[in-house]
């Protein structure tokens, strides 16, 4: 047992355990905009496997990664406008419409993959970049600081997102559209074009953290892939109370007990698998379960907004 | 005053004129040719029965809807509006009935929403709250910028919205029945502001139910009734019953006479009662009434001051921490509301939408809502449709409820007429005690005689009532005792010739009813 707590397993499982959180935080920051506004998008996992092939069939075509993650994040957006246009325009139960998006994107990226690819094929996805001079410090720099461009981009859009949220106009009509549609209405802010907005930036970056499985931290395309992962992603946001650091200590929770479970694995340590497979869906019902009286969702949330009624 | 300017720097609005506005809905013509105006210095009261079409001539003001036909004049230049940005930046300003604020964001954040910002994409609260603390010190709108809308009150969330207005330069204010949620005191300061405002150049415009306020405040009258326009008077030309006969187009009697009644046993008996709000915070403190057999009990307060969960601890809805609650001496603190159901304890629920009446079901299923298991609606498990439809019919008749058919949802009634379907409902079974909250809000005159007369014949009947009411005027005027509840407590409990409207207010302010 020694060799389970030995300082190489605890940076190796908070070293995976910080990659691991980017699908997770690409994908939840984005649902929160959406949520912030009084949308709940639950097409993440689908906006997430489009954009997962999306990227991993263009950076393997073109060997541009870069444009792999173009692909994806247009394809996540143009899965944004979808959904925008039947919740805000159409006024469609945002729960169904989203069990929809989800469907047309596992079914879709399932047959292209099959059109396209046909067998499962590997790329070379983006490598490790350190960071000059952090990624030298001891233990820290080997677990922040030496991962690739995707993870640092993650854990950026954090007080990026919080900033946006707080800060800005834009924020104040996102929270407002959010919480009293008709108030913000009546001071002429246009709840549809907010609400266009975060569905499409929420699609985005779906489609960024497919792109970060698919050419980033597994650096291959399967079907399903994501598992549900996208909506974990939702659940992050409640758990988070819908604030951006919220959700970094729910993605991090989450992405440091799937790393340790994956190393539980590694070590052979006797536990079945699919106990240790099921523990961070577990710990996010138990998490979720305790943390849900103290939240308040905004008001708006899942309510169509019509004028005049 | 030399120029057209008002002291907020913004710029006066000599006449607004609508002409010939028509405004239609499937199936039904909200305004049909109306013209109305407005000038600069003036409160002009604008005066109708539900549905006659106040509100949506004042949204079509304010570009909430596009009408179908009539022009817009402004200092007599013709104008369009087709959104809300379109009349502010015309500077008209509304308050709503319903406040449009965002609970969860600060006095600052709620002005400057919407508003271009001084820091380009970020906000610039500071500056926001400087020119707020400005307005307020012109208009004498005492107000924190930094307070965040759910910690304050009703009054001082409408200051908010007229901040609001006045930030964005508004120089005409529509005001949708700005004094229903208000105290008596927190009325007669708005009316301060509201002078204060037409003295400096303002036009108002001003709906309201409340005659006695429209003959106090304003200076003309408009009356719209079923959509069309009835006139428009000089107030000091017309008297109160004039005004309230040509609303209605009816003769309407303004007093209720209470016959007299020989009180009788306590039927209901709250004994230092107890209850949590739904926050789990304390709602209800020690709550100690009697209501007896053949009187109206009127409990006044602010809305939100456990009114509902008074009425939710009695029927069994909320659980009672403390204390006792007792029906004709049983002691039912324990009951679930339908044991309290059987003890013939009628409820007129606050939210008659919500917790009265389903809105997808016909008027026949909602009128036998309470005893459709029993005998006559029920036997053995089946529904008696038969009996259900003729009870409907009868009740539809005898409650005069203006509807095509029994089989008609109720959720596409009228308010008035929703309400009549649950007073029928309550009432028909002849309860012992009828506990009824908020009976009339929302009802025009002429319905809110109809309930009321529904509720004194009731208390010739012999029955208890708990009236509870954040109307005064109803209170006073139906209450042979006034209970006053605030924050959870109740503060005194006034005979009927002793009460006043200062002393309530006080009481509904917080002061015990003590002197």
């Amino acid at each position: 047992m020694t060799e389970v707590f030995s300082a190489t397993v605890i940076i190796g499982i908070l070293t995976s355990g910080i990659r691991l959180a980017t699908p997770y935080l690409y994908a939840a920051i984005g649902e929160t905009f959406g949520q912030r506004s009084g949308v709940l998008n639950l097409g993440v996992d689908g906006q997430m496997l489009l954009g997962a092939f999306a990227a991993f069939y263009v950076a393997f075509t073109t060997e541009n990664l870069w444009l792999g993650l173009l692909a994806a994040m247009i394809v996540g957006a143009l899965m944004g406008l979808g959904m925008a246009y039947v919740t805000v325009n159409l006024h469609a139960e945002q729960g169904i419409s989203g069990i929809g998006f989800y469907l047309f994107g596992l079914g879709m990226s399932e047959l292209l993959f099959k059109m396209l690819l046909g067998t499962v094929e590997t790329v070379k996805g983006f490598p490790i970049t350190p960071v000059p001079l952090l990624s030298k410090i001891p233990v820290i720099g080997e677990i922040f600081f030496q991962q690739n461009i995707l993870v640092y981009g993650a854990f950026l859009l954090v007080p990026i997102a919080w900033f946006i949220l707080n800060k800005t106009t834009l924020g104040l009509k996102i929270r407002s559209v959010g919480e009293n549609p008709e108030a913000a209405d009546s001071l002429g802010v246009s709840v549809a074009r907010v609400r266009y907005f975060t569905i499409i930036l929420g699609g985005t970056l779906s489609g960024l953290a497919g792109a970060s499985m698919s050419i980033a931290l597994l650096n291959v395309f399967q079907q399903n892939m994501t598992s549900g992962l996208g909506f974990i992603a939702v659940a992050l946001v409640y758990f988070g109370a819908w604030r951006a650091w919220g959700v970094l200590a729910g993605a991090l929770l989450f992405s440091m007990v799937n790393s340790m479970q994956l190393w539980m694995q590694v070590l052979n340590i006797p536990i079945p698998s699919d106990i240790a497979v099921m523990l961070p869906y577990i710990l996010t019902i138990i998490v979720l379960v305790a943390t849900v009286s103290r939240v308040r969702a905004p008001s708006a949330l899942t309510k169509p907004f019509d004028r005049g009624h | 005053m030399t120029d057209n300017k008002l002291p907020s720097g913004h710029t006066r609005i000599d006449t607004l004129e609508m002409r010939g506005i028509t405004k239609r809905f499937p199936g039904v013509i909200a305004n049909n040719k109306v013209d109305f105006n407005v000038r600069s210095g003036e409160v002009h009261a604008l005066l109708g029965e539900n549905g006659a079409g106040k509100s949506t001539l004042m949204k079509v003001l304010y570009g909430m809807y596009g009408p179908e036909e009539g022009e817009i004049f402004l200092n007599g230049n013709q104008i369009t509006i087709e959104s809300p940005t379109d009349s502010i930046n015309q500077g008209i300003g509304m308050i709503h009935q319903h406040f449009m604020l965002v609970e969860t964001l600060t006095v600052a954040e709620n002005v400057a929403l919407g508003l271009p910002s001084s820091r380009g994409f970020l906000t610039d609260l500071d500056k926001v709250s400087e020119r707020i603390l400005e307005l307020a010190d012109i208009y004498g709108l005492q107000i924190d910028p930094d307070a965040y809308i759910w910690q304050l009150s009703v009054g001082q969330q409408q200051r908010v919205e007229i901040i609001k207005a006045l930030y964005r330069g508004a120089a005409l204010l529509i005001l949708d029945e700005p004094t229903a949620v208000l105290t008596p005191q927190e009325v007669d300061e708005f009316f301060v502001i509201m002078r204060q405002m037409v003295a400096d150049g303002h036009a108002l415009i001003f709906i309201s139910h409340k005659l006695h306020e429209i003959m106090d405040i304003c200076d003309r009258v408009t009356v719209l009734r079923d959509g069309e326009l009835v006139g428009t008077k000089i107030i000091k030309e017309i008297t109160k019953s004039e005004l309230a006969n040509w609303m209605v187009g009816r003769e309407v009697s303004m007093t209720r006479e209470l016959e007299d009644v020989e009180r009788g046993e306590a039927r209901l008996v709250l004994d230092h009662v107890s209850c949590d709000s739904d926050r789990g915070t304390p709602a209800l403190r020690d709550v100690s009434i009697n209501v007896y057999a053949g009187e109206i009990l009127g409990l006044a307060g602010i809305s939100g001051n456990g009114q509902r969960e008074l009425a939710e601890a009695v029927t069994g809805l909320r659980p009672v921490t403390k204390g006792r609650v007792l029906l004709e001496d049983e002691d039912v603190t324990h009951f679930r509301p339908g044991e309290v159901t059987e003890r013939m304890l009628s409820y007129i629920p606050e939210e008659r939408m919500k917790d009265g009446m389903i809105k997808d079901f016909s008027i026949s299923e909602n009128m036998v809502l309470r005893e459709h298991h029993i005998s006559p609606f029920a036997e053995k498990g089946f529904l008696m449709l038969k009996n259900i439809a003729e009870h409907t019919d009868s009740m539809i008749q005898k409650f005069r409820v203006k509807t095509p058919s029994r089989e008609t949802k109720a959720g596409s009634l009228s308010g008035g007429n929703i309400q009549k379907v649950v007073l029928a409902r309550e009432i028909s079974r002849n309860p012992r005690v009828l506990l009824a909250a908020q009976p009339t809000r929302g009802l025009d005159v002429g319905a809110t005689e109809y309930v009321h007369a529904q509720l004194l014949e009731q208390r010739k009947n012999g029955t208890a009532i708990m009236m509870v009411s954040e109307d005064l005027d109803e209170v006073m005027a139906l209450s042979d005792r006034i209970a006053v509840i605030c924050e959870g407590e109740i503060m005194g409990i006034v005979p009927r010739d002793e009460a006043t409207p200062q002393k309530l207010g006080l009481m509904m302010a917080g002061e015990s009813g003590e002197e």
